[in-house]
């Protein structure tokens, strides 16, 4: 713990909100009393959950060092949780209502890293601020800093509304109907601790559009989504939303369902709650990887859910929050700090003018521009956080946003300032070209610090982004446009799946070893609020992926039509060619010996695992029965996913169902020689032999993957429509990695050579 | 005024001469092996790609070690974060002892690290205990300055007060005219 710890207290006393200050001191109880064992571990978890403070990678105590796992010398003192070691440093996750932040705030995000992290802030993929290797004691010192300066880390993680995301060219935007930006605060402020929020089963995301047709608030994948809109009614213009419930990524994502065309913005707040009281009563509490929202929009379809949302609003006991939020709210509009002007003469200066090509966007209000300051995989130091304070407080009225693709966007800087804004963030390295562009790659935390990491995302979008950086000249236009996302699972934190070119992290066995892989994830649209998700074609070792990124947008270049975007050149060729020319990759893999860098992942010298190796009962001979059931599922579900593209959904569905037979089949195998071909013994067997021993739980989501294969084989002869082929192929996928990890647990590893 | 949480950092001499991100297997194995006496190490962090950042750090629980590019200079840091018993001297004898057996240790894997034998830095890394203030500076000097002799066996040396800037941390630059050795430094 920090000396200045009692000190800040004091310090700040009159500078923090009463209800925020009070909330704090709460967390600061709990701690205590926990240290105590007077409060049981669990409920201490979701207690610091709710207050963002998360769990990070090792603080169960074991980690593997490249030859084995072994036990981290921690104290012996009560946990933070279930297995969660009380000195392990944790994740502080910042909330950033629509992104929005001032010169204060970002100094004071300084502070905080500089003084109990490791000197970085990291933007998130969701608008917030991460900080890594906090301890536990520092919490309530870190989060009255903040909430003197009207910021907050409430709910930021555990089963509640997470920040709520906005496009950060709201109010700027040329294609918006209206700013979006007050209405979202309104909302993250009033849902806050709103007693309809208290019993969701699982979290709750909400984000804000100006429009339909960009990406930049991505509300089609949201548990709610709001989409400006402006109608005529007896000849006046009426600000509403369209809102979309039920979207979301996650393992197997969903695409929102529209809730209402039309709500005028007084009735945003009351059918939220509405929507909020809902979910709360009805979601599912006890399994929580069927506790989204979606899952319920799912079980009820959308209409049911919406005649149960108007029925409930009906019965709201009016606020008048409802419309108190908005009329403060609405006072909060940004505006220039300069008068309007015209872009500087260039003068031959090409950083500059690549970095105005890419980085600056006209605004709506002519004269002004907005201009986007890309990070490295999200993060800045705590030097550059205070530069970047000074900066926005030179030229704009005081105001910034972060951005969904872990960057910030300063806006209403005058045209004629532009090359002097440009001066001063190259003078503090924050002028790199490239903004939403191929360069500028997305990646969570993965195995870097995420406890649920398989694979580096974080290495491998570092790896991509320098390689990219370098030939950036030399690249075709077509390919400058793509994005690229990676998450370390498949729990899309890097939103893979709304990607041009995803990857999410898997593992896999060759040679004998464990190698980290990426799936590659082809067909996600960015663009109309990432409005459509991508599937997985193949899997490929992690060190070959940036040859997998090269591969693939050759092929785009040489075989595109004219302006062809590559979202529709996929559509186009199927992915069959594409997966094609990936198959080389995986062929022909050096030994250990011959290659040894194959066998640890980006960034991590360590002989790769997923974590403890498991006890070896396996046979040589299974390993290569087991090799071939496991490659025919893979080929199983990577042509449903083609019959789904070739709009036969229902053949894509049947064949997922096949895929899930054949993995079940294989890993059956891997202990009874004799499984026949029938379903139901399968289904028999693998039940008998992997889920009632729970040999097959996944130790995060436990059965759920299993679940998923009952799920499909109870569902047999079911019809298929678009949607629902898409999430049996989903599933397939993830029940074939489960079997992957299953077998890679059961099967033994050699011991690696010495280290040298 | 009682001043925790020193961070010292050893300045390299010239230039770097290492590819800072082989670093990151010499601290996986500290980590594995456990070789920081008191301090539990737990992580490697790779940031290498942050300019002038924090290049790669070693994070433990009592105490961070790195091979840091902070304002653009390589230097060896070691970072204390857990509260120290004695005085403000002893304070900065600990920071600067365990900052040089961490760089003789790299200097063991990394025979091509050259560390600056005349000039390092000193930071408090708390604002509430230590504001980068005039009245800081009166306090610390003499603590630094005192545990300077003891290390280095004389008082041929001057602070120099980092940036006054009151957003920053509280700092000084210490450069000596003889040179001294990392293993008397180490050895305190």
């Amino acid at each position: 713990m920090k000396a200045s710890h009692a000190l800040w207290k004091e310090r700040l006393k009159g500078q923090i909100p009463e209800q925020l200050g009070a909330e704090v001191d709460q967390f600061e109880t709990e701690i205590g009393l926990r240290q105590q064992n007077k409060i049981e571990d669990k409920v201490f978890a979701e207690t610091r959950l709710r207050r963002g403070a998360y769990g990070q990678r090792y603080d169960n105590g074991q980690r593997y060092d490249g030859k084995e796992s072994r036990r981290l010398p921690f104290a012996d003192r009560p946990t933070k949780g279930p297995g969660t070691m009380w000195d392990a440093p944790g994740m502080l996750r910042i909330k950033v209502p629509f992104g929005g932040l001032n010169p204060q705030q970002l100094e004071v995000m300084a502070e905080l890293a500089e003084e109990y992290s490791d000197g970085i802030a990291h933007v998130t993929t969701r608008q917030d601020f991460q900080l890594h290797f906090i301890h536990i004691e520092n919490g309530p010192s870190l989060m009255r800093r903040l909430a003197a300066v009207g910021i907050t880390t409430r709910e930021a993680c555990g089963n509640a509304v997470r920040n709520v995301t906005a496009c950060p060219y709201a109010g700027v935007c040329s294609d918006e109907a209206f700013d979006v930006s007050p209405y979202a605060h309104a909302l993250a402020w009033f849902l806050m601790g709103h007693p309809d929020t208290m019993e969701f089963g699982r979290k709750f995301k909400p984000a804000f559009s100006g429009c339909g047709q960009n990406a930049c608030g991505l509300t089609q994948m949201h548990d709610i989504g709001y989409v400006a809109a402006v109608r005529e009614e007896n000849g006046k213009l009426v600000r509403g939303f369209k809102i979309v419930v039920g979207g979301g990524l996650g393992p197997v994502p969903r695409q929102a369902r529209t809730l209402t065309e039309f709500a005028p913005v007084e009735e945003m707040l009351p059918l939220t709650q509405a929507v909020c009281r809902v979910f709360g009563k009805h979601g599912e509490k006890k399994n929580r990887n069927a506790a989204r929202i979606k899952f319920l929009v799912d079980k009820w379809g959308i209409e049911k859910f919406r005649e149960e949302v108007f029925a409930v609003r009906q019965e709201l006991r009016p606020d008048p929050r409802w419309t108190e939020m908005l009329k403060d709210a609405e006072k909060m509009a940004e505006g220039p700090l300069k008068p309007a002007g015209a872009f500087p003469a260039i003068n031959g200066d090409e950083k500059l003018r690549a970095w105005i090509k890419g980085n600056v966007k006209d605004q709506r209000q002519a004269g002004y521009v907005t201009a986007a300051v890309t990070l490295p995989l999200g993060d800045i130091t705590a030097d550059q956080l205070r530069s970047l304070a000074d900066i926005v407080a030179k030229y704009t009225r005081g105001t910034i946003r972060t951005t969904v693709e872990q960057n910030f966007l300063i806006r209403w800087v005058s045209k004629s300032d532009v090359a002097a804004l440009h001066a001063d963030l190259a003078a503090v390295d924050l002028a790199s070209p490239g903004a939403s562009s191929v360069v500028d790659v997305t990646a969570c935390p993965g195995t870097d610090t995420c406890k649920l990491g398989i694979s580096s995302s974080r290495g491998l979008g570092g790896e991509l982004r320098n390689r990219l950086h370098q030939k950036s000249y030399q690249l075709d236009e077509a390919i400058k446009s793509l994005h690229i996302k990676v998450s370390g699972c498949f729990n899309s934190c890097g939103c893979h799946h709304v990607a041009d070119i995803g990857f999410y992290g898997v593992s896999r066995t060759v040679n004998g070893y464990k190698v980290p892989h990426f799936q590659i994830v082809l067909g996600g649209q960015w663009d109309n609020n990432a409005g459509s998700y991508g599937l997985p074609i193949i899997a490929v070792p992690s060190k070959r992926a940036p040859d997998a990124v090269d591969i693939i947008t050759e092929y785009y270049v040489k075989n595109r039509l004219k302006d062809e975007k590559f979202y529709a050149f996929v559509k186009r060729v199927g992915k069959g060619p594409i997966r094609d020319l990936l198959e080389p990759l995986n062929q022909n893999l050096p030994t250990y010996d011959k290659e040894p860098g194959l066998y640890s992942d980006w960034g991590d010298p360590r002989l790769y695992s997923i974590g403890d190796i498991g006890i070896g009962e396996c046979a040589g001979e299974v390993v290569t029965r087991y090799q071939f059931e496991i490659g025919s599922a893979e080929r199983l579900v990577f042509e449903a996913g083609l019959h789904l593209d070739a709009g036969n959904a229902q053949l894509g569905g049947e064949t997922a169902y096949r895929a899930f037979l054949q993995a079940a089949k294989g890993i059956v195998q891997v202990q009874y020689d004799d499984v026949s071909n029938d379903p139901d013994e399968i289904i028999a067997e693998f039940k008998e032999r992997f889920f009632d021993t729970q040999l097959f739980f996944d130790p995060f989501v436990g059965p759920k993957f299993a679940n998923f294969l009952f799920a499909a084989h109870a569902g047999r002869g079911e019809k298929f429509d678009a949607d629902t082929a898409h999430h049996r192929i989903a599933e397939a996928q993830l029940f074939i990695e489960a079997v992957h990890n299953c077998y890679n647990k059961l099967r033994s590893t050699p011991a690696p050579p010495a280290a040298k | 005024m009682e001043l925790q949480h020193f961070v010292a950092k050893l300045h390299v001499d010239g230039a770097l001469g290492l590819d800072p991100a082989k670093v990151v297997d010499v601290f996986h194995q500290w980590v594995a092996n456990q070789t920081v006496p008191g301090v539990v190490l737990i992580d490697v962090a790779e940031l290498l790609h942050v300019p002038n950042g924090p290049g790669v750090v070693a994070v433990g629980v009592e105490a961070d070690y790195a091979l840091d590019h902070t304002d653009g200079i390589w230097g060896v840091l070691s970072r204390r974060k857990n509260i120290l018993a004695g005085s403000n001297a002893d304070r900065v004898s600990e920071a600067l002892a365990s900052a040089a057996r961490v760089s003789l240790r790299l200097q063991e894997a990394f025979p091509a690290l050259k560390l600056s034998h005349t000039s390092f830095e000193l930071i408090i890394n708390d604002r509430a205990v230590a504001p980068n203030t005039a009245a800081t500076y009166a306090v610390a000097a003499p603590a630094i300055e005192a545990a300077l002799r003891d290390i280095l066996g004389h008082g041929d040396f001057k602070l120099m007060r980092h940036d006054a800037e009151p957003r920053k941390r509280f700092g000084v630059t210490v450069t000596t005219v003889k040179p001294f050795e990392l293993a008397a430094m180490a050895a305190r």
